[in-house]
């Protein structure tokens, strides 16, 4: 069974009078541990895709499974909880918080979203510090850091609740081009180390040729699927 | 809910200036409010003082309608004998009575040989007064406060009748009273005193000696009209005053009423209302209290979700619950609440110490130089606070509610 299932997955949102179908019966598998990219232009419906797997939107119609649970009916609280053990969010504009420092910060899931011991917590956020290459700037606030520490830091947070799902919208967009492919090589040799699932959203050519599956969406539809070998 | 209280007082020092001000906006109103309160208290205390010490005493007790028709002072209704005895019987066994004094009242006529007036006595043991009227020596403006009060012949007369017929201590004067058979006598006395008047029934009269009343107006029987009580300690009042009309209730006179009545010095004082005007802006302060820390806090709260909502949408992406979110944003007010809290009741206590060392003394109508002694009750302050607190967490609440009610997406394209 793949980690997640779309059947005849829709969005429509009603602006006023005029009902915007955002996403048009998408229908696809995603495999755990797969390095996913959805591409298209802006307003194809990348993000909406994306936020209905986050389960921060639900679907208007279709079928979604992401680790065996149907998440197309959560309540608020519901979502937050499966969210917070199953999926861990990259961001554009990295939304670190800006009164914690950058240990704080990764600290911050296993305290207020999933309840850590103090000591195992400890041992975790500094091994995902490590892996990001960000454990000497521990101490540092967010406004220390430049962009692609800042992203670094994001994914550490993402990654340090052992989230099966990595969910990264446009997580290159506010990076220039070298540190945006740095970026995505830590994502991907992320993957490797923990095994963790990631889908990132851009409309960089050049970046989305590091994914190792591409789905190119126009219009709220899935024109294509494409498998490069790694 | 350690870190909880962590990320809540991060974000209070993130936005220095503003937790700085809320603070102090709260101490303030804190401050503001248990220095009214004490000295409006003191005042209070030390005006109820006056008149229950140099006065009324705590408690008096008459014969039924007396106090209905004191202002014609009526002989013909003193209490006699025997029910005086039934009331310093029953006195006597209780040992929270700290002194009482027995008083016979009565108008009469002054003259100082060329003009004439009225004036009111009291008239009494000057031993058993003092004892129950420890402050009034010190209304003595003319005479030796430390002599005895009143003596046979030796008459303390009020301010106005010295001033208005110009007499002195040690003039000679004549007092003509008519008894309650109607006969007239008349005595020559010496002024010893002259008192200053206060505001409230008694205040403006005369004192002279029991006996000289006696014989002025040819009493065969000890007739008295007042029996005024003091108590050991005055925060017992309202339930001696209900044990004594109980028992005083039980006598019934020949028309089968009840033959005494029994007040407290409320009853025959116009500055209870006063108290109770204070008692009253101690409420209304207290009112505006909460409204200033409802605001303050609401306001700031409000601004805090409002600057916040990109990151409100972030740790609600990654998972944090609506309940979580909606406790950081409460425990921020909380933490506001208690900061103004405990800084408003330390400041006021070191005031209330430094008015106490430098000493405030105010003039009230005649009397001058009273000194307020503010005080600060630690049960008052501990309300205030906890007032204060759960005021802050009330107002904190609205605006958490809306911060853990967001949709993290439209939450997240908020700048
Ligand atoms: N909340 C909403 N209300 C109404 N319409 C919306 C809403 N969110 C998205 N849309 C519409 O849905 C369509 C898809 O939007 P979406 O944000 O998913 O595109 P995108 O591919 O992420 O674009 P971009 O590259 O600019 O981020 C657009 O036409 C957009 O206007
Ligand atoms: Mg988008």
């Amino acid at each position: 069974m793949s980690l997640i299932e779309a059947n005849g997955l829709c969005k429509t949102y009603q602006a006023g009078d005029i009902a915007v179908k955002a996403i048009k019966e998408a229908s696809f598998n995603i495999d755990a541990g797969s390095f996913v990219s959805f591409v298209g232009p802006s307003g194809s419906g990348k993000s909406t895709l994306l936020n209905m797997i986050g389960c921060l939107d639900s679907p208007s119609c279709g079928e979604l499974h992401v680790a065996s649970t149907d998440v197309t009916s959560l309540s608020q609280k519901e979502a937050a909880i499966f969210r917070g053990e199953n999926i861990g969010f990259v961001f554009q504009d990295f939304n670190l918080i800006p009164v914690l420092s950058v240990y704080e910060n990764v600290e911050y899931p296993l305290i207020m979203v999933q309840n850590w011991a103090a000591a195992k917590r400890r041992e975790q956020v500094l091994e995902l510090l490590d892996a990001v290459g960000m454990k000497e700037q521990a101490d540092k606030l967010p406004s220390q850091l430049s962009g692609g520490q800042k992203q670094r830091v994001a994914i550490a947070r993402a990654l340090v609740t052992n989230a099966k799902l990595v969910l990264a919208d446009e997580p290159t967009a506010n990076l220039d081009s070298a540190t945006a492919h740095r970026v995505i090589d830590l994502m991907k040799s992320m993957r490797e180390k923990f095994d963790t699932t990631f889908i990132f959203s851009t409309h960089d050519p050049k970046i989305m040729a590091e994914a190792e599956v591409i789905y190119t969406l126009v219009d709220g539809s899935i024109e294509n699927k494409e498998e490069l070998a790694s | 809910m350690m870190n909880i209280l962590k990320i809540a007082s991060k974000n209070l020092m993130r936005y220095r200036r503003r937790t700085i001000l809320t603070t102090m906006l709260i101490t303030i109103g804190i401050v503001a409010v248990l220095l009214f309160i004490s000295l409006s208290g003191s005042f209070r205390a030390l005006m109820v003082g006056q008149i229950t010490d140099s006065m009324l005493g705590h408690i008096q007790i008459h014969k039924k309608g007396y106090v209905a028709s004191i202002e014609s002072l009526p002989l013909t209704l003193n209490m006699k004998p025997a029910m005086v005895e039934k009331v310093t019987d029953y006195l006597s066994e209780r040992d929270d009575i700290e002194a009482w004094t027995t008083r016979i009242k009565f108008g009469a006529m002054f003259s100082n040989f060329k003009e004439t007036t009225s004036i009111r006595f009291n008239s009494i043991d000057p031993e058993m007064e003092i004892a129950t009227s420890p402050l009034l020596p010190g209304r003595l403006i003319q005479g030796d406060r430390e002599a005895a009060f009143v003596e046979p012949g030796k008459i303390v007369i009020p301010e106005l009748i010295a001033k208005g017929l110009k007499v002195k201590v040690g003039d000679s004067i004549v007092i003509v009273a008519t008894n309650r058979e109607g006969s007239v006598n008349g005595n020559t006395f010496v002024i010893r005193g002259v008192l200053e008047g206060i505001s409230g029934p008694g205040g403006r009269d005369g004192y002279m000696h029991v006996d000289d009343a006696r014989n002025l107006l040819r009493m065969e029987d000890n007739e008295i009209s007042e029996i005024a009580i003091r108590l050991k300690s005055s925060k017992n009042l309202s339930k001696i005053h209900k044990e004594m009309s109980t028992y005083f209730g039980q006598f019934i006179n020949k028309a089968g009423k009840p033959a005494f009545d029994v007040h407290t010095w409320e009853k025959l004082s116009p500055f209870s209302n006063i108290a109770k005007m204070i008692d009253m802006l101690d409420l209304f302060i207290k009112v505006m209290l909460v409204a200033i820390v409802l605001i303050s806090i609401m306001n700031v709260m409000l601004m805090a979700v409002y600057e916040r909502i990109n990151e409100i949408g972030t740790i609600a992406a990654i998972g944090t619950i609506p309940s979580r979110i909606l406790s950081l944003f409460v425990t921020e007010g909380l933490l506001l609440g208690i900061l103004g809290a405990f800084i408003g009741s330390v400041i006021s206590f070191i005031v209330v110490y430094i008015m106490n060392v430098k000493t405030i003394s105010f003039s009230f109508g005649r009397q001058e130089n009273l000194v307020l002694q503010p005080t600060l009750d630690m049960n008052e302050v501990l309300m205030i606070s906890m007032v204060v607190i759960l005021v802050a967490v009330l107002a904190s609440l609205q605006p958490a509610w809306k911060a853990s009610r967001m949709d993290p997406i439209e939450a997240l394209r908020h700048f």
